[in-house]
């Protein structure tokens, strides 16, 4: 390391480093141009764009069109439906695959290997391949006085479901690595004292899993958030979807001007970046432990 | 094709000889001695029930879909199904206007991805390994497109992409009626102007993983080949690179996946209408469309699956397989 730091005092490496803060700073700027660009018109009113158009000097910046499409479109419903299935789906995942984890990485049973692949597997495969048959699954379960629908289809319980069989594939892989690295004495010596496997998983491998299971659950968290496909079509009444793909419905049906659909994308995407600011040195590392995801 | 798979696995995992794994193997072997009645159920029950639910939700349903691809049903009641062999996969290929363009749009979205943001994704990632300053910063700037949903994106790039009050079209003076630039509906520009959107978030993704993947590359090695006087891009090549082979992997793989996945973007951007046909939107409309085709929507899911096992099949086996050597 000393000898790095040594070359790099020698050459004379100023007018190099110039060249790239420029250039990162050129790009970074054009890459957030499209949300700038969004937030910049989400600041104005309709009325003003309107007639001046959309390039040109603000007379006024308010937020009122971020209220407005907060109220207007209702989104706290929204919200709290996207809420009602993140939060389930994401402890469930991460409980269950941990599960799976620890039950594949600690013990040599003849199915492990086997049992890991059909995870690992199955989180790649696009959704679009199981969506037919789990659509008509999903319309087949009754689940009257459960669901408010009666039924699978069109229920927060469905959508958790499906997040958790998806996700945990990941998740399990992941994990599975993690433990791996974890001392074989420690499980063991806990086993010869009599522990339960119960207690083994609980009280000595899971506390171990903290970093992987915190960078997961940003991980999920995203990604469940984020989702739109599932939603769009394992839900059919819009009253019940979660905010992403509410979005799409509400943009033909509440709002006519674009400064209003700008300032509404941006509010639902402001948990998610908050997310991300508060977690974010987890993230490379969280990559790290195993990035194979699609 | 899948239970291929499944049977393949653990023959190909069994072969290597016993020879160096035997001290690690006799420590579970007691281990499993010591197991009590409870701790079998427990453990049962830890791995059965994630499975059952997955396996039910994912490789039941795939299944299912390969065996619908083979039949003629409308979705009302089971009664209706009625085998019709090969004459799905007949009409996908012969007589569906949608279904080439779709195929031929999915191999440009993946090769459009793997030549512009991926190498530029690496480029980025290689810039900021550095250790400059303000790194995280530029690092977020790159990755929030990421961290955004897709289907935000798209609703941020039609500001970008508007014929009337985007910006483009407001900065090059297209903007007016006669002189049009219609980004969205052009069919010969739609798909593009989606494989920007795309591509801006995906670099951004192919960043993150190169980062991770640097990470792990042994400062020794560069040191060596710096004393021995390589220059940067020298030492990328011959040093770095080579050991990014692992990352390279993930990323071809993600890259793959993700073009066949292509859905969120296209679906907000313009529905897959005319010259951003999908597969996955072309499954997606038969099931959710008026026209509730199910055998014929299997069918295309089932080229999608063929096509994506042909990659994760390779990918899991060498994956596997240097797991069950280390």
């Amino acid at each position: 390391m000393s000898a790095t730091l040594a070359a790099k005092q020698r050459t004379p490496v100023r007018p190099a480093r110039v060249l790239l803060h420029t250039f990162l700073v050129v790009t970074s700027l054009a890459w957030l141009a499209p949300l700038l660009w969004a937030l910049y018109a989400a600041l104005r009113p309709y009325a003003e764009t309107s007639e001046k158009g959309y390039v040109s000097w603000p007379d006024k910046l308010s937020l009122d069109n971020f209220t407005d499409a907060f109220q207007q479109s209702d989104m706290l419903h929204y919200f709290g439906n996207t809420l009602l299935i993140a939060v389930p789906a994401v402890l469930v995942t991460l409980f269950l695959s941990s599960c799976v984890a620890f039950y594949v990485s600690r013990f040599d049973f003849r199915v492990n290997l086997f049992l890991l692949l059909v995870f690992t597997a199955g989180n790649l495969l696009p959704q679009q391949v199981i969506i037919t048959p789990l659509y008509r699954l999903y319309l087949l379960v009754d689940l009257p006085g459960i669901t408010v629908s009666g039924k699978l289809y069109d229920s927060a319980l469905g959508l958790v479901l499906i997040h958790v069989a998806f996700q945990s594939g990941f998740c399990a892989f992941v994990l599975s690595n993690y433990m791996r690295s974890l001392p074989h004495e420690l499980t063991e010596a806990a086993l010869v004292d009599g522990a339960s496997v119960w207690r083994l998983y609980w009280q000595i491998v899971l506390p171990l899993c903290k970093p992987a299971m915190a960078a997961l659950a940003t991980l999920l968290s995203i990604w469940i958030y984020n989702d739109f496909f599932w939603a769009i079509v394992l839900i059919s009444t819009g009253d019940n979807m979660p905010i992403t793909s509410a979005l799409n419905n509400l943009s033909g049906q509440y709002f006519t001007d674009p400064n209003l659909v700008a300032a509404g994308a941006l509010l639902t995407a402001i948990p998610t970046l908050i997310v991300y600011f508060a977690l974010q040195r987890q993230f490379v590392s969280g990559l790290t432990l195993g990035a194979n995801k699609g | 094709m899948s239970s291929g798979t499944t049977t393949k696995i653990p023959q190909a995992a069994a072969e290597p000889p016993a020879g160096p794994a035997t001290p690690k193997k006799r420590a579970p072997q007691g281990h499993r001695r010591l197991l009590t009645r409870r701790d079998r159920i427990t453990l049962g029950l830890m791995a059965g029930v994630p499975t059952v639910l997955h396996v039910t939700l994912v490789w039941v349903t795939a299944l299912a879909s390969i065996a619908l691809a083979f039949t003629s049903w409308d979705g009302i009641g089971f009664g209706s199904i009625t085998w019709v062999g090969l004459d799905n996969f007949k009409q996908l290929f012969s007589d569906n206007p949608q279904f080439w363009p779709a195929v031929q749009h999915n191999v440009i979205w993946f090769v459009v991805l793997i030549l512009i943001p991926t190498p530029f994704g690496l480029f980025l990632a290689v810039q900021l390994d550095k250790r400059i300053r303000f790194s995280r910063v530029y690092q977020t700037a790159f990755f929030l497109p990421v961290v955004v949903s897709l289907a935000v994106t798209g609703f941020v790039w039609q500001l970008v992409y508007n014929p009337d009050t985007g910006l483009i079209n407001s900065l090059v003076g297209a903007n007016e009626p006669g002189h049009y630039i219609d980004w969205i509906g052009d069919p010969d520009l739609n798909l593009w102007a989606v494989l920007v959107a795309a591509s801006w978030r995906h670099a951004g993704y192919m960043m993150i993983l190169y980062l991770a993947g640097l990470k792990s590359v042994d400062p020794a090695l560069r040191e060596a080949s710096a004393l021995d006087g390589a220059n940067e891009w020298q030492t990328f090549r011959n040093v770095v690179f080579p050991t990014l082979r692992p990352t390279n992997t993930v990323v071809l793989v993600v890259t793959i996946i993700e073009a066949l996945r292509a859905f969120d973007l296209v679906f907000v951007f313009n529905k897959g209408a005319q010259g951003t046909e999908l597969l996955s939107i072309l499954v997606t409309n038969n099931i959710i469309g008026e026209s509730s085709r199910i055998g014929y929507g299997s069918a295309i899911a089932v080229v999608l699956l063929v096509i994506s096992l042909a990659v994760i099949v390779p990918y899991l086996i060498a994956t596997f397989r240097k797991e069950r050597r280390a």
